[in-house]
């Protein structure tokens, strides 16, 4: 039940777009088209799905207070915790560097739709976001953390979807011309974002 | 890319474009379309938009002249993760700083000082600049392209901070809002617009300052 909430929660209420503005420029900049959305999207998850759990074991086995206890009690003292910025983003920056590798030499299909994408999300700050709020959250099982990282992949692979659906339909609308593209795109998200507020209840 | 010449004054016509250029119509944060994400979650209130402007800076201005130094030692296939490892050795020293003098905005800034590390201003500008030009020019051009971003950070905070609370930088602007006791716009029947420190209304700021940018630079609106 936990893991189902915990679902529900990064997918809509702590929706990493509308709530958090993480991953905002890939988010601006590959939205023209739902196709490309699409597969953005899939490869955020993927990757969220992948690095999420691999940094909670390394929050927890090395970097956490204490969390060196399990070589023996005189390493129990150590907090490494400062280390986890360059550990995170390293941790990240090799696995989209190995997940690529991986899917082109053993699913070349899948490495025809993701593979332009995975560079590009290395930089992205939706996968360093859900390292770092999987570390503030302190989930307490790999398994919740895992399931944070995959929900809240669905709910940017929905946000994007959802924009870029909306930019291919508005090309045909009477924009005013300085609000044209970037303008536009600003005051749609913030509109879906008071929406999706309405999941967690907007207080006054 | 432009090389800045060893007999070229200091502060020479082109290196000062490197400064005002990004002020205004290159800015990255309403043209270039980077860094997003901070510039929206910590434009709340306007010390912390210019907590993370200090930031930003120290961050821009040191790693373009780092990345510039090593740009001919660094092979181009790992030229990725060689800039993220000098980003994220700086902003850990930015996050141990504001934990030590400034605990309370640090707090408040919680996940977004990390997030400078995938702040895309800060790889763009190496992917773009530093990788090709000489220490000083990357440097002016780091320092041009943070304030670009800081001042779109300050104008949307100061915004935000004024309608949404009152106050600006905590000193009560509009008078005191206390129910039973108010003063100034208050006693007239002023409300603060509470909907304006809400997440959304940052974008929706953002897009009002690019309304008003492209309105004044017609060269700067997109097709569709």
């Amino acid at each position: 039940m936990d893991l189902i909430n915990i679902f529900i929660k990064g997918v809509f209420i702590e929706n990493m777009i509308f709530a958090y503005f993480l991953g905002m420029c890939s988010y601006l900049a590959v939205s023209k088209t739902v196709k490309t959305a699409v597969g953005l999207g899939f490869a955020v998850i993927f990757v969220l799905g992948v690095t999420i759990p691999v940094n909670w074991l390394l929050e927890n086995y090395i970097l956490k207070d204490g969390a060196l206890a399990w070589l023996g009690a005189e390493y129990a003292q150590y907090d490494l915790s400062f280390l986890s910025f360059i550990m995170f983003i390293a941790v990240i920056a090799s696995i989209v560097q190995l997940v690529e590798m991986i899917v082109e030499k053993y699913a070349p299909a899948l490495y025809g739709a993701l593979g332009i994408f995975l560079p590009l999300i290395a930089v992205n700050c939706a996968i360093l976001g859900g390292a770092l709020f999987m570390q503030d959250r302190q989930y307490s099982t790999i398994g919740e953390a895992t399931v944070f990282g995959i929900g809240s992949g669905v709910g940017w692979l929905l946000a994007i979807v959802a924009i870029a659906a909306i930019r291919e339909k508005i090309r045909y609308s009477n924009v005013p011309g300085p609000l044209k593209g970037l303008g536009i795109t600003f005051i749609i998200t913030g509109l879906m974002g008071i929406a999706f507020m309405s999941f967690s209840g907007i207080d006054l | 890319m432009s090389e800045v010449k060893s007999r070229e004054p200091l502060f020479s016509k082109k290196n000062k474009k490197l400064i005002t250029d990004p002020l205004n119509d290159n800015n990255p944060v309403t043209i270039q379309v980077l860094g997003i994400c901070s510039a929206l979650a910590i434009t709340v209130s306007v010390a912390q938009a210019l907590t993370m402007t200090a930031a930003v800076i120290f961050v821009l201005v040191l790693g373009n002249v780092i990345v510039s130094m090593l740009r001919n030692l660094i092979p181009s296939r790992i030229r990725i993760i060689v800039q993220l490892v000098v980003v994220a050795s700086l902003v850990i020293i930015v996050n141990e700083i504001l934990k030590a003098y400034l605990p309370d905005l640090g707090e408040k800034l919680s996940v977004f000082v990390g997030l400078i590390i995938t702040n895309c201003i800060i790889m763009g500008r190496f992917e773009a600049f530093a990788m090709g030009n000489k220490p000083w020019a990357a440097a002016l051009d780091g320092f041009g392209n943070a304030l670009g971003y800081g001042i779109i950070l300050v104008i949307v905070s100061v915004f935000r901070e004024l309608f949404g609370t009152g106050k600006l930088m905590g000193y009560q602007i509009f008078g005191n809002a206390i129910a039973g006791e108010e003063t100034g716009l208050y006693s007239i029947g002023y409300y603060n617009n509470n909907l304006i420190i809400l997440a959304p209304f940052a974008l929706i700021t953002v897009a009002l300052v690019i309304w008003v940018q492209r309105s004044r630079n017609k060269a700067l609106i997109e097709e569709h």
